[in-house]
This record gives C-alpha cells, sequence and structure tokens, in this order.
C-alpha cells in the first residue's frame, strides 16, 4: 500500500536546518494497522505530511498504491486514497454545519450531489454522529469534532487513512471515542491505518509499531516484540505501558511471566496462575 | 460579553420566507433598496410598509426582535433626525440660538427616519431568515456569470464560509486568552480610552499569532482534501427554485409596480 525507498527529508528555513528525515526504508500493507511512535522531533509528523504529498522527499521516492508522491499528476489520485486526519479537530473543519464539512472532501472530487449525500450519510454512521449532522461544529466536544473530521476523510472513500496524533489534544473520554473509531475502520471495513502517537497504551493496539528516533526507523515490529526491549525503550524517553514495565520488574525480580504480556487481563491471568 | 455578539443572526424557524431559494432573497433585498430610494414623500411609502409587514408576519420572526436589531443605530437614526431638523432651509417655524427649525426640516427629519427604518427591517429579513451556508451558496451563484470578468464567485464564497466558521471558535479564544491575562493580572476594564486600548495589545497579539497559524493548519487540511478552488467542484446541496419563488417573485413585482407607478404616474 505505502512503499518507502531510502527517503531523506530536509526542513530548512533561514535560521533552522536539519534533517528530519534520514535514507529510510518502509513498506506498510494493505489492511495493515501500524502504529509510529517516537519522542517530538523524530519525525513522526514529517512522514505523515510526505505520505500525503504535503510535502515533498529531498531524496528518495514514496509510493502510495504504487502512485509516486512526486509527481504532480498524481497528485490528487494520493490524498484521495490515502487521506489524512489532524492533530487538531477544530482547525480541519471547514464548514459551519457537520454534514456540509463531511461533504467537503467528495465535493472537491466532483462526485454527483445524490452519491454525495449517500457517502455523507453513511460516513456519519460510521463514526456515530449522524444525529449531530445538523450542528455546527463549535458546538460539539473535542471528541466529536476529531470523529467528524474522520467521517470527512471516509466520505472520500480512501483505502488508508493517516492519522497524525489525533488524540494529542483530547480528553480521555475523546480520546477513546476516536481510539474506538480507528479500531473498527481497520478491523470491520479493512482500511490501511498509519497511526501516529505517543500514547503507548494507543500503540499497543496496532498490528505492529515504528518506533522512529532522529528520523530513522530504530525498532520496528509487532508490539509484544517492540515492548520486550524495555531499557531501549526507556533510554530514548519513551513511556513504557504500566502493565509492560510490571511484567518487566517482576521477571526481573525473579518471577516467570510470559513476555506477551501486554494488557491488563493477561497480567490478571498470568499472576493469578502464578500465585 | 464577547459572546453576545450575534454575526448573520438567523432566527431558525419554518416558515415560507425561510423556504425560499436565497438567490430570490438576495434580490429581492436589492430591488426593496432601490425601491425606498424611490420614494419621494409620505404616501408613497404605503407599499413598501404593506411589504414589509407583509413579508415580516409571513417569516414568522417576531417584530419585537426585529425591532431589537434597530437599538445598535439608534445613534445614527437620532443623528440623522436632528441634522434633517435643523439644516433644512425653509418656512422657519421657530429659533433655537443660531439654529433655525423649519416647517421642511421636521418633514424631511420624518421622512428619512422612516426611510432608514424600512431600510434595515427590510434588509435584516434577509439575515434573519437565510441561514448563513444557503447565503453564501446563494451569493456564490448569483455571481457565477461574473467569473468571466474575472471575479473570484467560488473564492468569495469560501472565504465567507471560512470566516463564520472560525467566527465562534476565535471568540472562544479572546474569552481563553482574556481569562488568562485576567490571571495574571490584565486590566481590561479601567483606565481612559488611550490605557484601555494599551492593555488590549496582550491580547490581540496572541490572538492573530494563533490565527495564522489556525490558518495555516486549515490550508493544509483543505489540501489533503483534494480542494483546488472551484474547478469542477460539485455541492451537497443544489439549490433550485420552487413554486414558493415563483409566488415570492410574482409578489415582489407587484410591489416594484406600485412603487414605480406611485411615483411616476401619480
Amino acid at each position: 500500500m505505502i512503499k518507502i525507498n531510502n527517503l531523506t527529508y530536509r526542513y530548512r528555513t533561514t535560521e533552522y536546518d536539519a534533517l528530519a528525515i534520514q535514507s529510510m526504508n518502509l513498506e506498510i500493507a494493505r489492511g495493515e494497522f501500524v502504529a509510529i511512535i517516537g519522542h517530538n522531533g523524530s519525525g513522526k509528523s514529517t512522514l505523515a505530511k510526505l505520505i500525503n504529498g504535503i510535502l515533498l522527499p529531498t531524496e528518495g521516492k514514496i509510493f502510495v498504491a504504487g502512485h509516486d508522491t512526486g509527481d504532480p499528476e498524481t497528485i490528487w489520485e494520493i490524498r484521495k486514497t490515502a487521506g489524512m486526519v489532524f492533530q487538531n479537530p477544530d482547525n480541519q473543519i471547514v464548514a459551519t454545519v457537520v454534514e456540509e464539512d463531511v461533504a467537503f472532501g467528495p465535493e472537491n472530487l466532483g462526485i454527483p450531489s445524490g452519491e454525495i449525500r449517500k457517502r455523507v450519510d453513511s460516513a456519519l454512521e460510521q463514526v456515530h454522529m449522524w444525529e449531530h449532522r445538523l450542528k455546527p461544529p463549535h458546538l460539539l466536544s473535542g471528541g466529536q469534532k476529531q470523529r467528524v473530521a474522520i467521517a470527512g476523510i471516509l466520505a472520500m472513500e480512501p483505502e488508508c487513512i493517516i492519522f497524525d496524533e489525533p488524540t494529542a489534544m483530547l480528553d480521555p473520554i475523546g480520546r477513546k471515542e476516536v481510539m474506538e473509531t480507528v479500531e473498527t475502520l481497520n478491523r470491520v471495513k479493512g482500511i490501511t491505518v498509519v497511526y501516529i502517537t505517543h500514547f503507548m497504551e494507543e500503540a499497543m493496539r496496532a498490528d505492529r509499531i515504528v518506533v522512529l528516533e532522529q528520523g530513522r526507523v530504530i525498532l520496528d515490529g509487532r508490539p509484544r516484540e517492540v515492548f520486550s526491549d524495555v531499557e531501549r525503550l526507556q533510554d530514548m524517553g519513551l513511556d513504557v505501558p504500566q502493565v509492560t514495565l510490571m511484567a518487566h520488574g517482576l521477571r526481573k525480580a525473579g518471577y516467570p511471566l510470559s513476555e506477551d504480556i501486554l494488557h491488563v487481563e493477561d497480567m490478571v491471568e498470568a499472576l493469578w496462575q502464578l500465585l | 460579553m464577547i459572546r453576545d455578539i450575534t454575526i448573520g443572526q438567523y432566527y431558525p424557524v419554518e416558515s415560507p420566507i425561510h423556504r425560499l431559494d436565497p438567490r430570490v432573497k438576495i434580490l429581492a433585498s436589492m430591488l426593496f433598496i432601490i425601491s425606498l430610494f424611490l420614494v419621494k414623500d409620505f404616501f408613497q411609502y404605503i407599499p413598501a410598509l404593506l411589504f414589509v409587514s407583509v413579508t415580516v408576519r409571513v417569516s414568522k420572526v417576531p417584530l419585537s426582535y426585529i425591532l431589537k436589531g434597530l437599538k445598535p443605530i439608534l445613534v445614527i437614526l437620532i443623528f440623522a433626525f436632528v441634522i434633517n431638523i435643523f439644516l433644512t432651509r425653509g418656512e422657519v417655524i421657530f429659533t433655537l440660538g443660531p439654529l433655525n427649525v423649519t416647517k421642511e426640516g421636521i418633514y424631511q427629519a420624518f421622512f428619512m427616519m422612516l426611510r432608514l427604518i424600512l431600510l434595515i427591517t427590510g434588509t435584516s429579513l434577509l439575515t434573519l431568515t437565510t441561514s448563513p451556508i444557503l447565503l453564501t451558496d446563494g451569493l456564490e451563484s448569483l455571481l457565477n456569470p461574473f467569473k468571466r470578468i474575472g471575479l473570484p464567485a467560488h473564492e468569495l464564497s469560501m472565504m465567507m464560509t471560512i470566516a463564520l466558521r472560525f467566527i465562534p471558535t476565535l471568540l472562544q479564544e479572546t474569552d481563553k486568552i482574556m481569562k488568562a491575562q485576567m490571571a495574571r493580572g490584565a486590566d481590561f476594564e479601567s483606565g481612559n480610552l488611550i490605557n484601555r486600548a494599551k492593555s488590549l495589545i496582550p491580547l490581540l497579539v496572541p490572538l492573530f499569532i494563533s490565527a495564522f497559524r489556525r490558518a495555516d493548519e486549515l490550508a493544509m487540511a483543505m489540501e489533503a482534501r483534494c480542494y483546488r478552488g472551484g474547478e469542477n467542484r460539485t455541492r451537497l446541496k443544489v439549490l433550485r427554485y420552487t413554486k414558493g419563488d415563483l409566488v415570492a417573485g410574482i409578489f415582489l413585482i407587484g410591489y416594484i409596480g406600485m412603487i414605480v407607478g406611485a411615483r411616476f404616474y401619480l
């Protein structure tokens, strides 16, 4: 679905010059749910913008569904295939009414109005916002606004959605709503998800975690593989989920706990058996 | 206090006027304004008064609500009234110091006041009965023919939509910044005018910076959603004229006929 070949990106302004991404190679398969983690300045947001063709590579190439993001001919095809949800829900809602905003993407694609209506209704139903379709966006909660933004992307019928820290500005309830929506889209609708976050609890729910540091991929694997290396993650200044931390501590203290423990339920089960 | 400002002040009820095509309402407002300037004496105001009272009644917007809208322009009304009373030449009725009050002046003052009141009540019906989205859609559609001579019709209506979308967001933000500054001892209410204007600087600077950042992010989000101007764009809701619009059109032609008739043939 997404293929990144030897990608380098240099941020350069008058007072600032840095390599945000350094010769990165990455491949994301169709239907995968990939979480990208890394602390501030690791290049994760830059990567998202590069995949969507908002930024263009300094070196190397990115292919989305076979299209080169550097090709101006196919850029709209890419943005339609790989939609993007941003961090601040307020700054990505264009219209004064929820349903008009969801229609914005399909309207740009030149889809006939009857078909737009169908897509808007189905997108709003998928994120459970249909009953709010006539409300002005500023009266919604953060989680609701973010779900409207997701519906706006869904209405373009993408094969892949890139989420750039969609829960960073939300309260815990909003975070849960958004995370559940994302999971359903991936598991039920088979949409490829690239999920950038700094919440480990969210990353753990992905099929695969990619850890970035200084523009390079330093860890890439299934959650249990990535989180088995607790010390290394901590060295990089990343939070490790509490359950993983506890399992790690117990193992170090000599208790025979499996490395597979990622969720509270697994932990409860394992501890119970130990006792 | 800031949140009391209602822009566009749409009054959401179901009425035949609300259901009219926005293009018809915009054109009607324009014709109504022109018609008021054709009127030359009190007698000719009768059709205009009738027109406004019928539309207000049909629109189901309470008259008291519309009259409340006159409050902000009360100063202008009084000013125009006073100027007209004192500065119109003609038959002097009595003198007040250096000022003469004339018969023509009193006539003119009432005449102008009636015109202003009709102007404002009539045109405010447009925004009271049309939601901002329909208003911008209607405007875009009406301006479309002028695209050929280079008028950016789509861009104008897009700008209006975005402005309307962000007014509440920026007001909330202003409120937040104000409270944050007040918590640190800022004072927005006391002092003379200059001091008060100065105290607004720490409010406006962060507000502008954030507005620019929002604009930047919004532009990016719009591009990510395949926005590339008005070319080949379709709409969720397409404007269509209905029977109601025909009735309104006939009513409007009747009104204009009466005004023109009264002005030129009576």
